[in-house]
């Protein structure tokens, strides 16, 4: 065999950083959307290597609920520090202090769906004309139709029935003003790709992806986190147990996986024998089975 | 999963009828791809529906319309890995109306697989399937006789069309065809070897995939480099640094090469390739570098830059096998933006030389409109030179797109003749 070929991992680290580049090339006010999961992390470290030596060019937008993790918001201001980058938040508290959006009620309420507002608010009060996001057709089955460059019309909705046909490595970005695009560079990669590539390049993540003993409650089979934000119902009962989380969000909804995991080998090795997809664990995505479809066609992530 | 493996694309056509969701399921069930709560929706939504069993098209189709309607109507991409390779699925819809789809979906792909349903033998979409297939130049071709057992697992059905398929594919650019009789409803010689056909000595569908050679699918002689865009860090150590950066088209680019830079036509030697903190001899298709040059040129997005003894045709008046995508047909004599690697140019549609008649694959000269799903020949007129080598011997630097300027919507996609 000739010499002359990529692994996987290289020729989706290469297509990854083709696409950031050409999303630096074709709009003016690109962002990188940043949650603090894993798959952010990794879009802003290929962003970094894209760019070298020169700083990464884009600032990091997050979209905060309110209801973090204290180790995302941590390794957030961590990241922003070290990478020398712009830092924009978009605020779901103000959104709600402002009237924009109404606080769920329920027991199942949460803050999930309101981002929606504040991420599109966000996009239009910072003029962004792309938000790159670390969206993987693997996720989820709506996610396996998205475009490398997505479109989103002046209301910044997606039409899934109506999307740029996309051929080759030619991307078109063209937009009128006060719409914008999705960038996903990681399209093509499943969670098992992820993980090898972090552990490849020993990229640091925040330690919530690591086992550890933490309050919890079981709810909608997971384990989610106890923190100020959880109202529990009467026949709940907080536990202490050794968790990992496969992604993180809203502290409210992300739920953890029993896990001895505690090292990069090791989760790698567990999500390798895991028989759920990761977003199982999301209960934003249990609502119904087009429950992705409906929030992204409105603007979601 | 080992180091070394690599990456492969392929694409599917087809319908329900054709058995290409149960082969896709069956691709994915046997190699342990699908997971326990993807399982359960689907188990869930077939018992809602009233199917009987596991419906594993519901797996592969996404949208909300799609499910209701029980069809593909977009590319869906599917992964999935064994010990050997990953793999994408390009899974697309089969009928004439979504042909653009299926260009969408072969553009990219290594292999194309082509079903057909062995009681029906080679039909008129098979032929469809094939041309697409050669038109977008996919190096590998593999004809899936599905539904094997419905003809008693019979050699002789198998051969028939074998010979069916392969005087229909003589006609056309296809380089490697390998015919398998499968069952993928009972898995024959999709994971596992099929018992009920002893008479067939080749491998089953996924050993192929696995062991297919694929390293040579990318052109390894013509070194094209589009320029992307500029780095000028601006920073302490890098005050001068400029590198161009880009994406390997094609071929190997080394340290110390002579280079010209198109379409300037400037000359210069390659002074380093970088990749992040890195610095490399050489560089091949498809690795994404930057590289410095000796000399100080004005080099910007859109340029090209390629080795001084080997370089494209710079032209502006091009012929193209053109797909049309849009519901908005061609417009005579209007303006386009035409995307050619990383150049973008106006263009106009000078003339449609034939047209062909994609039910029965024959050329037609009279109809010269151009409407959604349309593949015709046309030739193109744009307003600077484009760096352009012909598609068949160069997939990135022979393809491209036009964007219609009053939507900025993909009308249509080209291959350079």
């Amino acid at each position: 065999m000739s010499k002359y070929y990529l692994n996987y991992l290289d020729e989706l680290e290469s297509e990854a950083i083709f696409v950031l580049r050409e999303v630096w090339a074709q709009f003016e006010n690109p962002v990188i959307l940043f949650s603090g999961g894993k798959d952010s992390i990794l879009i802003t470290h290929l962003a970094k290597k894209a760019f070298y030596p020169a700083k990464i060019p884009f600032p990091l937008m997050h979209v905060d609920t309110g209801h973090n993790f204290p180790e995302t918001i941590q390794f957030r201001d961590d990241i922003i520090k070290e990478l020398g980058a712009q830092l924009i938040v978009g605020s779901v508290q103000e959104s709600i202090d402002e009237g924009r959006v109404a606080e769920e009620k329920g027991k199942n309420a949460t803050r999930n769906a309101l981002q929606i507002t504040t991420l599109l608010d966000a996009i239009e009060a910072n003029k962004i004309d792309c938000a790159i996001g670390g969206g993987r057709r693997d996720e989820e089955k709506a996610r396996a139709k998205e475009r490398f460059f997505s479109h989103r019309d002046d209301f910044g909705q997606w039409d899934p029935k109506n999307q740029r046909p996309e051929l080759w490595n030619i991307f078109n970005g063209k937009h009128f003003e006060g719409e914008h695009f999705r960038a996903f560079p990681i399209s093509n990669w499943t969670e098992m790709d992820v993980w090898n590539y972090i552990k490849r390049e020993n990229i640091a993540i925040p330690s919530l992806y690591f086992a550890h003993e933490r309050e919890v409650v079981w709810r909608q089979d997971s384990w989610i986190p106890n923190s100020e934000f959880l109202v529990l119902e009467d026949h709940e009962e907080v536990v202490t147990k050794k968790i990992r989380f496969r992604t993180l969000g809203d502290i409210t909804i992300t739920g953890g996986v029993e896990s001895d995991a505690d090292t990069l080998e090791k989760i790698a090795a567990e999500v390798a024998g895991m028989r759920n997809t990761e977003r199982g664990n999301r209960s934003d995505d249990k609502r119904s089975e087009s429950a992705m479809e409906d929030r992204k066609r409105q603007g979601y992530f | 999963m080992l180091d070394n493996n690599q990456l492969l694309r392929f694409t599917t056509a087809g319908s329900v009828d054709d058995g290409k969701s149960t082969l896709i399921g069956r691709l994915l069930y046997d190699s342990k791809s699908i997971f326990e709560d993807q399982l359960e929706a689907i188990e869930n939504t077939s018992k809602k529906k009233g199917h009987e069993g596991v419906d594993l098209a519901l797996f592969t189709d996404g949208l909300r319309d799609e499910r209701e309607q029980g069809i593909t109507i977009d590319v869906a991409y599917r992964y999935f890995t064994t010990p050997k390779r990953k793999f994408i699925i390009a899974d697309t819809p089969g009928h004439i109306q979504y042909t653009r789809n299926m260009v969408t979906g072969a553009s990219t792909a290594n292999v194309a697989t082509i079903l057909i349903d062995a009681r029906h033998g080679v039909i008129e979409q098979t032929k469809r399937h094939a041309f697409i297939a050669s038109l977008l130049q996919i190096p590998h071709i593999i004809v899936c006789v599905n539904k094997m057992d419905l003809v008693d697992f019979s050699e002789e059905v198998f051969n028939n069309i074998v010979s069916e398929f392969e005087e229909v594919s003589s006609k056309m650019l296809v380089k490697d065809v390998r015919f398998i009789p499968m069952s993928a409803l009972l898995g024959d010689n999709v994971v596992n070897k099929s018992e009920n056909m002893p008479w067939y000595q080749g491998a089953p569908m996924l050993h192929t995939l696995e062991t297919m050679h694929i390293s040579s699918d990318i052109n390894k002689v013509d070194t094209r480099f589009p320029v992307q865009t500029v780095i000028r860090p601006q920073r302490e150590g890098f005050i001068d640094y400029r590198g161009y950066a880009g994406r390997v088209a094609s071929g190997i680019l080394r340290k110390g090469d002579d280079v010209t830079v198109m379409p300037s036509g400037f000359t210069s030697k390659v002074k380093s390739i970088n990749f992040y903190d890195k610095e490399l001899e050489e560089a091949y298709a498809p690795m994404s570098v930057s590289i410095t040059l000796e000399d100080d040129i004005d080099i910007s997005r859109g340029d090209m830059i390629v080795r001084t003894n080997n370089k494209p045709e710079p032209s502006q008046d091009i012929e193209v096998m053109l797909c049309w995508l849009n519901n908005s047909s061609a417009k005579p004599r209007a303006k386009y933006t035409i995307k050619h690697t990383s150049n973008d140019q106006k263009a106009m549609i000078k003339e449609v030389v034939y047209k062909y008649d994609i039910s029965t694959l024959e050329r037609n000269n009279e109809d010269g409109d151009l409407t959604m799903n349309d593949i015709a020949k046309v030739k193109i007129r744009t307003t600077k030179p484009l760096m352009i080598d012909p598609y068949r011997e160069n997939r990135t630097t022979g393809s491209i797109i036009l964007v219609d300027d009053t939507t900025n919507e993909t009308v249509a996609a080209g291959m350079i003749v």
